[in-house]
């Protein structure tokens, strides 16, 4: 092939990628300007050796209780669970009793209520999601189980592959604090229900839930709007993975063995190749 | 230096007494023992093979154990999958071994097969072992996209809906085809079954293919960088055991301790946050996007925006995302180079790097809403895709002037053969 | 090449094979302890979760139970039976000699309070449930439970007095937590 056609085809070729890079850097630019960052906290679960703040998280279970749960669910979580955040079985038989649940049929057919026990799951606030939707002007207030899991990336997916956020995704955590403390006066054009700087589109169906002084803690820490919205924050991330510590605490122990195995399948694969040349 | 393509023998009287009717343990000196010769200089890239039998292993197995604790019903898939995840013991692990099993094994098939396409490995005589791989391909890509359904989060329903209703796009028929393929008028309970179902069968058929894959290989032995043949085995070839066997344990521990960080420190990275939240038929994402491995095919898929000499747009596209796995088929004979390895064909070399920041680049646009400019990158990205292998690979095949080969393996890097001066 | 050189040569030769085989049997040895800790998951995870476990024991508050009354519960996906027992029924059970019985067993063993007899209603034959729990039931010839699978009959302490069942119905670990409610596992 004589050079001339050589050239030609490298050029047409770096034709083509300097149009994709073109392309490549403009739109993501034009992205960045509507999307809003999230501010990143360093959270007590965060990092290699992370574990939850148990006693934000026992606080945060309070908020859930006394407010949260007056419109979210919390289906996947049994009374039980809660020994994760270090209550006793004492209290948490307490705290099931508190509830009642439905139960049934009996003998006779009927369906009753009784006080929960610790195998029970959080009663949802609602008979169904229709039910839930309809006292809600239409929109089902949804179940806090999995929460900061569903809304990793700031509720909005298409960030997730966005260039702009090399790490993947910004922690659910992240979203909900900003979220909680995110209510502010509305700007002069704004339409729509509950104006949050955070919430995609600007416009949440949720009325600001928490403000300073909206709970009385037990154990007299300061009840201020961010300390409220961090601790519940806590306690849901808990809720979502449940697992976080163990995992953590395995997976530093598994990563430790397999760089030591994979350290001495390096020295015998030099030993064993070491007459090959 | 140990002699390769020794003869299996032992002293053992058992081994020989289940040999004389069984002859199982020649059978594995003779494949993944010291009786397979292997070319000497096979460098990292040719580990992501045998990497590639490890993520099978892997996803078999704890998908097994997920089997038997997952229930296959509209009504408690989700909370079911979430059952695992809190109340059976190691549950957690085995589920986020699953899901990012499914990553590595497609991050290690792509590498194999971009390896493929730099060395050439897919030309005479392994025409028959690229074309299995491409069926392995296939079969993988359709158990992974049923078996992201299996959660029933909305990410699985709307992916499972867009993707069974691709099939309406074939005319006459389609429709009644998505229809049969949902067992209902919509995507249910009657689909999810048969997904689980063939989510657990379909493994089985990939294993029956890495098996043909694997025999097709023996019988010409593994090519290598240079993509020239092994003249003298004396001297070219090393038995697979223990030098293979040892480098591709290395490379499996080095992958594992990789693995190990995405399963226990972001096991949610490649997943899509939409999937923890159970499956609502009457509220669609605002963004449905595949997992990571499917959006370069995504973006081929929505390139084609208007209809074409009468054919529909939907259909142009549905068209292009097979075709574009399909054609693969038909390298060995678009590829007109005697030359096997890029290494000695600086025309193909540069364009095969091009086409990997194509694949690149369709990835980044299937990964985003179509809108602006994304659309038209997505179409040069598609065109350039077709071009590539269809215009680009028989012209740059009949066109260059490879560099010279080596007279043999056996030359050491460094050392320029004889011909190769100027 | 001297004798000596020779030697020395050969030597070399056979430390590195030591050295090899000593690398090659600590990493066997590693990764075999990887894979059966690895194992270790896979096996587990057919163990009762921890949802199932707790249900492994059930609260009853026995103070709706009127005396002669009995009340079907489900204990680990079994049903329980509780009986309150009259006086008379107590009577007949503790008087019954234990060479009458077939598996021996005094009535004050089975009952931690003799008012309230607590059994796994699984007939202990092929797993049948025997009838007497309501006032209408066939008790049997000893007025007790009476298996109508293959005839097995139970006395008032749910003790097998007739029949192919070879032992008496099961007691479970239960403890009363306070006078009217027991735990049951």
């Amino acid at each position: 092939m004589n050079t001339a056609k050589k050239s030609f085809l490298l050029r047409a070729a770096l034709a083509i990628l300097m149009s994709c890079y073109v392309f490549f850097v403009v739109p993501s630019e034009g992205q960045a300007a509507k999307s809003v960052t999230l501010p990143k906290r360093e959270w007590s679960f965060s990092g290699l050796f992370g574990t939850f703040d148990r006693a934000s998280a026992q606080r945060g279970f309070q908020v859930y209780r006394e407010i949260c749960a007056g419109c979210h669910s919390l289906d996947l979580i049994a009374f039980r669970n809660l020994s994760g955040l270090g209550y006793t079985e004492g209290q948490i038989k307490e705290f099931a009793a508190e509830y009642e649940i439905e139960d049934g049929p009996n003998e006779e057919g009927e369906f009753f209520t009784r006080p929960g026990r610790p195998a029970d799951y959080f009663p949802s606030p609602y008979s169904n999601k229709k039910a839930a939707a309809a006292a809600n002007n239409g929109k089902a207030p949804p179940d806090l189980s999995l929460i900061t899991k569903a809304r990793a990336g700031g509720g909005d997916s298409s960030i997730r592959y966005s260039l702009k956020n090399p790490g993947g995704y910004a922690l659910g955590a992240d979203y909900l604090f900003a979220l909680l403390m995110g209510y502010e006066e509305p700007p002069e054009d704004f339409e729509g229900d509950n104006y949050n700087r955070y919430f995609p589109g600007g416009s949440i169906a949720m009325a600001q839930p928490i403000e300073d002084e909206s709970v009385e803690y037990s154990d007299g820490t300061e009840a201020s709007l961010q300390q409220i919205a961090l601790d519940v924050t806590t306690f849901l991330a808990w809720a979502a993975e449940p697992e976080l510590e163990a995992r953590k605490r395995l997976g530093i122990k598994v990563i430790l063995f397999l760089a030591f195995l994979t350290a001495l399948l390096y020295v015998l694969k030099r030993k064993i190749w070491s007459d090959i040349h | 230096m140990a002699k390769s393509g020794t003869k299996f023998q032992s002293n053992s009287k058992i081994i020989n007494w289940i040999e004389y009717r069984l002859p199982i343990f020649s059978f594995l000196h003779n494949s993944l023992g010291a009786g397979y010769a292997t070319p000497k200089n096979l460098n990292y890239w040719w580990n992501f093979g045998s990497l590639a039998g490890l993520a099978l292993i892997i996803m078999v197995v704890t998908g097994i154990v997920l089997a038997m604790n997952y229930t296959p019903h509209v009504d408690h898939a989700f909370n079911s999958v979430e059952r695992i995840m809190r109340d059976v013991n190691f549950g957690w692990l085995l589920r986020y071994i699953h899901m990012n099993g499914g990553s590595l094994f497609f991050i290690v098939v792509y590498i194999h097969i971009f390896r493929g396409l730099y060395f050439g490995s897919y030309k005479n005589p392994r025409e028959l072992l690229w074309i299995i791989g491409i069926l392995i391909l296939l079969a993988m890509m359709a158990t992974a996209f049923i078996g992201y359904v299996l959660p029933w989060g909305q990410m699985s329903y709307w992916g499972a809906t867009v993707i069974t209703s691709l099939f309406s796009a074939i005319p006459v028929i389609g429709d009644d085809i998505v229809t049969l393929l949902w067992g209902g008028f919509t995507v249910d309970n009657p689909t999810l079954n048969r997904f689980f179902s063939l989510h657990y069968l379909l493994p089985f058929v990939i294993i029956g293919l890495v098996f043909m894959h694997v025999w097709a290989l023996h019988i010409h032995g593994s090519n290598n960088p240079t993509g020239v043949e092994v003249k003298s085995p004396k001297e070219e070839s090393i038995p697979f055991h223990p030098y293979y066997t040892v480098k591709d344990f290395f490379g499996v521990g080095v992958t594992l301790v990789i693995f190990s960080v995405f399963v226990f420190f972001a096991p949610n990275y490649f997943g899509e946050a939409d999937n923890y939240i159970m499956a609502d038929p009457l509220a669609t994402p605002a963004h449905i996007v595949p997992e990571w491995y499917f959006l370069p095919f995504y973006a081929i898929l929505r390139a084609f925006t208007v209809d074409f000499i009468g054919i529909p747009a939907k259909l142009l596209g549905v068209a292009a995302m097979f075709g574009s796995i399909l054609i693969l088929a038909l390298l060995p004979w678009l590829d007109r180079s005697k030359v096997r390895s890029a290494k000695y064909r600086p025309i193909y070399k540069q364009f095969y790097w091009i086409f990997v920041f194509d694949c690149l680049l369709l990835g980044y646009v299937g990964g985003h809403p179509p809108e602006g400019l994304l659309v038209t990158m997505g179409q040069i990205g598609t065109a350039y895709y077709f071009i590539h292998i269809l215009v680009l690979v028989p012209l740059i095949g009949i066109f260059e002037t490879p560099e010279p080969l080596p007279d043999s393996i056996a030359v050491k890097a460094g050392d320029k053969p004889s011909t190769a001066e100027q | 090449m001297s004798d000596e050189e020779a030697v020395e040569a050969k030597k070399k030769v056979v430390d590195e094979d030591t050295r090899r085989d000593f690398l090659i049997w600590t990493t066997s040895a590693v990764s075999a302890f990887g894979v059966g800790m690895a194992a270790w998951p896979f096996i587990d995870q057919m163990n009762p979760a921890a949802d199932t476990l707790a249900l492994a024991s059930t609260e009853v508050d026995l103070s709706p139970i009127e005396e002669g009354q009995s009340i079907t519960v489900v204990w680990r996906g079994k049903p329980v039976f509780i009986r309150h027992r009259t006086t008379a029924e107590i009577d007949e059970a503790q008087k019954v000699s234990l060479d009458d019985l077939r598996h021996k067993e005094s009535d004050e063993d089975r009952a931690q309070k003799p008012e309230w007899l607590v059994m796994v209603g699984v007939c202990t034959h092929l797993g049948c449930i025997p009838l007497g729990q309501s006032g209408t039931d066939e008790k049997g010839e000893f007025g007790g439970w009476f298996c109508p699978c293959h005839g097995s009959h139970y006395d008032t302490s749910g003790r097998i007095r007739k029949g192919p069942a070879p032992d008496n119905l099961l007691i479970p670990p239960y403890e009363f937590i306070d006078d009217m409610v027991i735990k049951i596992g």
